[in-house]
């Protein structure tokens, strides 16, 4: 019954993902990661993620989502058509480098998930689990520390953001 | 004990292809918000596998994980953006190949 869910949101996923990757301008692509997250949320739905599923529509495809169009519209950008991408990228050493040990470690993962042992039939979870209840009650006793530490990373960044959008470049 | 649930493998595999795809969107494209693009993609892999392991293993500490991924997401796109329009003022472009100022 999931897998019937399953396979089409997946699909769904990749496609977008794709769409981000190959298409020509850069809204394009920012309309299809927006699809591929709302995609990835009803997986984490799938998952009984519920508080993380609706974080990723309220972050990604609320925010940072909303920040990418700004700026793209910001900027005017429109697609270049073909000279964007896939020329003159062959003869690239280091490239080809990276996409053969990328290659080579991916599949050398994939076959060590086909040889990992069961992990297929878990235990039925509690009824709460994934709820806000239980993820905060977790993150506010173990994992205080880290939270702090991400909330000083946000003023961080939205100061840093502000000094370098308003300064100039020289 | 089979409910019909999805194997972890089907999650594990989804996870490494859409990180792939996102590495190949870095490593393919020239536009730099693409390339920012493709780099949240990888995070949201990243994101998959966290809370599939979770989801196994009846623990919540991958979805914490997953949240503080999130956060870091969130910085990093502010952070990137600013700088994208400030080097965008100084030369209006967003190919990457043309950003070669440090090197001369």
């Amino acid at each position: 019954m999931e897998l019937l869910i399953f396979y089409p949101l997946a699909g769904l996923c990749v496609l977008f993902a794709l769409g981000v990757v190959v298409s020509n301008s850069p809204i394009n692509s920012a309309i299809s990661l927006i699809g591929m997250m709302l995609g990835l949320s009803g997986i984490f739905v799938l998952l009984q993620a519920h508080f993380i599923a609706v974080l990723q529509i309220i972050i990604y495809a609320g925010a940072i989502m909303v920040l990418f169009m700004f700026v793209i519209m910001l900027l005017n950008l429109k697609g270049k058509g073909e000279d964007e991408k896939w020329q003159s990228r062959d003869k690239n050493i280091l490239l080809n480098v990276l996409g053969g040990l990328l290659a080579t470690g991916v599949l050398y993962k994939i076959i060590d998930i086909i040889n990992a042992g069961d992990f297929n039939s878990p235990a039925m979870p509690p009824e709460s689990f994934g709820t806000v209840r239980e993820v905060g009650t977790i993150l506010f006793t173990e994992f205080v520390l880290p939270f702090e530490v991400a909330s000083i990373l946000l003023l961080v960044a939205m100061i840093g953001a502000v000094v370098l959008a308003k300064s100039k470049v020289d | 004990m089979d409910f019909g649930m999805v194997p972890l493998t089907h999650y594990l595999f989804l996870s490494a292809t859409l990180f792939v795809i996102g590495v190949t969107g870095v490593l393919i494209q020239r536009n730099v918000i693409v390339v920012f693009m493709s780099i949240e993609i990888m995070l949201n892999a990243v994101n998959i596998s966290l809370v599939a392991f979770d989801r196994y293993m009846n623990l919540h500490d991958g979805q914490v994980f997953s949240f503080m991924v999130m956060c870091v997401a969130a910085a990093e796109v502010s952070v990137g953006l600013a700088i994208i329009i400030s080097l965008f003022r100084n030369k209006p472009t967003t190919n990457l190949d043309e950003f070669n100022i440090m090197k001369s």
